[in-house]
């Protein structure tokens, strides 16, 4: 875990010095990566903290008992219906739907529960799929939602069964 | 962006209102995690800045154009595994290409796998769920969107034509 830290920072470091450089002597690639990565950044840091507030606030008001008897293990085939619908709402991109997975499993999700919600965060995202519709036709994202979806569904509940078979767990993020 | 703001600006109201110990708590517990996973998010920047430069659009049109369907298609889905690209960009320059002849079943292959694949939020993804579950979740998700391409491919009659 050391070393892996030092690497990054490493990594880190070296990466800016070459922006910098890049910046300073006018090397035209560099730049452009500079670029590229402050845009996304900006981009992040807007969506970033209104997420994870709404996540704190999910954490200390939603009780353990709710998300259990909906989404747990105890739960049913319902509880699929509740993530999908959940997913639609996700902002940014797949990159948020992380820490709001790892927060309904730490309230007791089950793992297959989890799964979906990933599988159809990335492909159901209602402001995404709109902006598909309008571009691609709505034939097209009917045939990508009726063929994707079953599929997250079905390959998710394989791969939770066998990851709760084998006691796995998720990490708080490190 | 603002309809997120608003909501959040929004539960933090009424959360301040009913409990402003939870509320206090609730801001705590965001902070922490956001910093916790900060560094994945940077890893994240870095492999996205690098990658764009060397995947440009031009790049990709030119691929996706290619003449044999089944090839693109496999170029497609690598492409858009490799990449990010936010849906106001990915889907506009699906509507160009498509106007352009370019198949709906390379298309279909590109903006799924570029939604369900995700490389450069692989350390993130790692962060939480560990290296095996990222390899198996988005190699999953690569068979998940070819399917979604060949159904594309088989509705739209360009498998048959």
């Amino acid at each position: 875990m050391k070393r892996n830290n030092i690497l990054k920072i490493l990594l880190f470091a070296s990466y800016f010095i070459f922006l910098l450089v890049a910046w300073l002597t006018g090397f035209n690639p560099g730049q452009q990566i500079g670029y590229n990565f402050g845009s996304f950044t900006a981009d992040m840091l807007k969506i970033l903290p209104g997420a994870f507030i709404l996540i704190g606030l999910f954490e200390v008001w939603v009780k353990r008992e709710t998300v259990e008897r909906h989404l747990g293990e105890e739960a049913g085939v319902k509880s699929y219906l509740w993530v999908i619908l959940l997913s639609g709402t996700t902002v940014g991109g797949l990159y948020l739907a992380f820490p709001v997975a790892y927060a309904l499993y730490s309230k007791g999700a089950r793992l297959s529960v989890i799964f979906t919600y990933l599988g159809a965060a990335a492909i159901c995202r209602i402001p995404m799929a709109i902006f598909e519709a309008s571009f691609l036709g709505i034939k097209f994202t009917a045939i990508r939602w009726l063929v994707s979806l079953p599929l997250v569904i079905l390959t998710s509940i394989l791969l939770g069964n066998y990851l709760t078979r084998r006691g796995y767990k998720l990490s708080a993020g490190e | 962006m603002y309809y997120l703001y608003i909501v959040a600006g929004l539960a933090l109201l009424v959360s301040l209102i009913a409990s402003r110990g939870k509320t206090v708590r609730a801001l705590k517990i965001a902070a922490r995690r956001l910093i916790r996973i900060l560094p994945a998010f940077l890893i994240m920047l870095i492999l996205v800045s690098v990658v764009l430069y060397l995947v440009p659009d031009e790049l990709i049109s030119r691929y996706l154009g290619s003449d044999n369907k089944f090839t693109a298609m496999a170029l497609a889905s690598l492409l858009g595994s490799i990449t990010v690209m936010p849906g106001f960009i990915a889907f506009p320059l699906a509507g160009i290409l498509v106007q352009k002849g370019v198949a709906y079943m390379v298309i279909a292959a590109f903006t799924t796998t570029l939604m369900m694949v995700g490389m450069l939020t692989a350390p993130i993804e790692k962060a939480y769920f560990g290296l095996k579950v990222t390899i198996i979740r988005n190699v999953i998700g690569f068979f998940i969107a070819l399917a979604v391409a060949v159904m594309i491919g088989l509705f739209f009659g360009e498998i048959f034509p």
